[in-house]
């Protein structure tokens, strides 16, 4: 069996299970935020029972539109404040909260071997520690608050194999990209994705959390790495519960098998209006901007703020534009602000934001008008995404969109040095 | 069941932003949702869509965000069904615990014109083009499915089988 096959077989108490299978299948965490809780909480009401199966391991964070943007807001992160507290769910105020696939990591909550469902699709994010982590809608997520399991047809698995080192400025977020572009946003549609090889052993854990955060972006309902030492080091001291650590079998059967050399993969652009339409920056040719984005559940991560503070220290952002910087915890911002990273960012005239999920999805922080461009670490690029309908978003990596902030326009960080 | 009303064409990766923008997530109520449906996309469409109207889209419809907000404005607005060449899986399942019919037909969806008129029956997966006369079959759900859709969705065949659910 894959690592998928194995995690979804213990969590349904079967022996073995096969691409196709309809299983019920126990969570061991269940998240929504301050958009998606209010339904869920609707439909729980509606389901007519009065307690959650397990406060312990229901999670909301009001992380979207929060701190509240506008009345209608408040009154759903309201809503789910009650609900959080009525039923003594674990719950993040502002203050402590982060944007949700950035803190439940750091907060030890999502571990290996689990099976974690959430209202919010990037909930894949936490393959990157070896569970199984999919998104799904609120009345997905009331069923699993009131019962602990949700239904799961076991998806095929695609093994993405990376070889080599990726070069100076390219990272997971250009792996990630590079193979979206090469398999389109509906490459791996109902599929779970495994991602292994020489530059996956070597990538940091910031930049697994990014690949494994964007596989919904190829229409994956997973995407999932091996637990190794880069994974126990991020661990240690974040838990004590004991994790259950899966491994693929050595005649595991793929649906497909791709294979990338990683040495070859420059640091990308996804143009508009699809995060697969992906080019080289090399190949960017010359694209104004109007405001640069650093920060989201893709790239609000310290190792994301370091890259940007690398290319922005002792700079200037350009006059014409605005830098917009979000780390995505209170534990990223107060790491960054020992490390003196949001002092580089001060001076160089970037805002830096309290973490929030804000411009990402055109909610506040950040919005564009009519005709701006915006380059992006966040993970999407769809019309209308960041803004207004005539708005553009450029998807990059945090260091491509700091040396765009200082040039005023897409480009790399190498155009510097 | 069977529906009949006009159809309304769309292209591939219709993503979830383009079906209800994120700016009108700060609301949950159906109708509210309804009203900006497709609204950055196509912003007709509501004065368009009558009652037992069809969505005929390409591939990877609903691709995106998880927000169920984007089948709950589809269904409020009045469209009874949506053929595609295929679904985006979160959208699929926000569908289908929702109660908004999905049919995958990719000839139906190459043989459907815009404003032709569109029988579905619902119980058969049967598409009829009544413009062209043409008719097709969808792809048959499984059984378990079948189930969550004649209970009307999610929240009740979870109800039915819950012992301490009232």
């Amino acid at each position: 069996m894959t690592l998928t096959e194995k995690i979804l077989a213990a969590h349904s108490g079967r022996e073995r299970v096969s691409p196709g299978d309809f299983l019920s299948v126990r969570c061991d965490l269940v998240l929504s935020n301050d958009i998606t809780a209010p339904i869920a909480i609707r439909e729980f009401e509606r389901l007519g029972i009065p307690r959650v199966f397990d406060p312990a391991k229901i999670v909301m964070v009001p992380d979207h539109f929060c701190p509240n943007k506008d009345i209608q807001s408040a009154t759903q992160a309201k809503m789910m404040r009650e609900f959080a507290r009525r039923q003594g769910l674990v719950y993040f105020e502002v203050g402590e909260m982060g944007i949700e696939h950035v803190i439940l990591p750091e907060k030890g909550l999502a571990l290996p071997g689990q099976v974690i469902v959430g209202a919010d699709s990037h909930t894949c994010t936490y393959g990157a520690l070896g569970a199984f982590a999919t998104g799904m809608g609120s009345t997905d997520i009331a069923v699993a608050m009131a019962t602990g399991e949700v239904w799961m047809r076991v998806p095929d698995t695609i093994k993405f194999v990376y070889h080599g080192r990726p070069g100076k400025w390219s990272g997971g977020k250009d792996l990630i990209l590079h193979t979206i572009g090469d398999i389109g946003v509906d490459g791996a549609l109902y599929s779970a994705m495994e991602f292994q090889g020489e530059a996956i052993d070597s990538l940091s854990m910031d930049g697994r959390f990014t690949m494994a955060n964007m596989a919904i972006e190829a229409g994956g309902k997973a995407g999932l790495f091996r637990v190794d030492s880069t994974t126990r080091r991020y661990l240690k001291g974040r838990t004590n519960v004991k994790y259950r650590v899966y491994e693929a079998d050595a005649d595991a059967e793929y649906s497909r098998v791709i294979e990338y050399d990683a040495s070859r993969i420059e640091p990308q652009i996804a143009f508009p209006h699809l995060p697969s339409n992906t080019q080289p920056v090399s190949k960017a040719g010359h694209v104004p901007i109007d405001q640069a984005v650093i920060g989201s559940c893709t790239n609000g991560r310290l190792e994301d703020l370091r890259l940007a503070a690398r290319v922005l220290k002792g700079r200037k952002v350009d006059p014409h534009l605005r830098c917009i910087i979000l780390p995505g915890s209170q534990q990223v911002y107060l790491d960054g602000l020992k490390e003196g990273l949001i002092e580089i960012f001060i001076k160089a005239g970037a805002a830096v934001s309290t973490p929030t999920c804000g411009p990402c999805l055109g909610g506040h922080m950040g919005v564009l008008a009519a005709g701006e461009r915006c380059i992006s670490t966040t993970n999407r690029n769809f019309i209308g995404r960041m803004g207004h309908v005539k708005s553009e978003v450029y998807l990059a990596n945090p260091a491509v969109a700091a040396a765009s902030a200082v040039l005023g326009r897409i480009a790399g960080p190498w155009e510097m040095e | 069941m069977s529906h009949k009303g006009k159809a309304h064409k769309y292209g591939g990766n219709i993503d979830t932003d383009a079906i209800i923008a994120a700016r009108y997530l700060n609301m949950h109520d159906p109708a509210e949702l309804a009203a900006h449906c497709m609204e950055d996309i196509d912003p007709d469409f509501l004065s368009r869509v009558k009652p037992g109207d069809v969505i005929v889209a390409e591939a990877n419809f609903g691709c995106g965000s998880s927000r169920e907000h984007a089948p709950v404005a589809i269904k409020a607005s009045g469209i009874s069904c949506v053929i595609g060449k295929s679904f985006a899986r979160i959208f699929f399942r926000n569908a289908i615990n929702t109660g908004l019919p999905l049919l995958e037909c990719a000839e139906a969806v190459d043989s459907i014109k815009q404003g032709d008129i569109v029988e579905v029956d619902l119980a058969t997966g049967t598409i009829t083009n009544l413009s062209s006369g043409q008719t097709f079959r969808s792809k048959p759900y499984p059984g378990f499915m079948m189930e969550i859709i004649s209970s009307g969705g999610l929240v009740e065949y979870t109800r039915k089988k819950l012992p301490g659910a009232k």
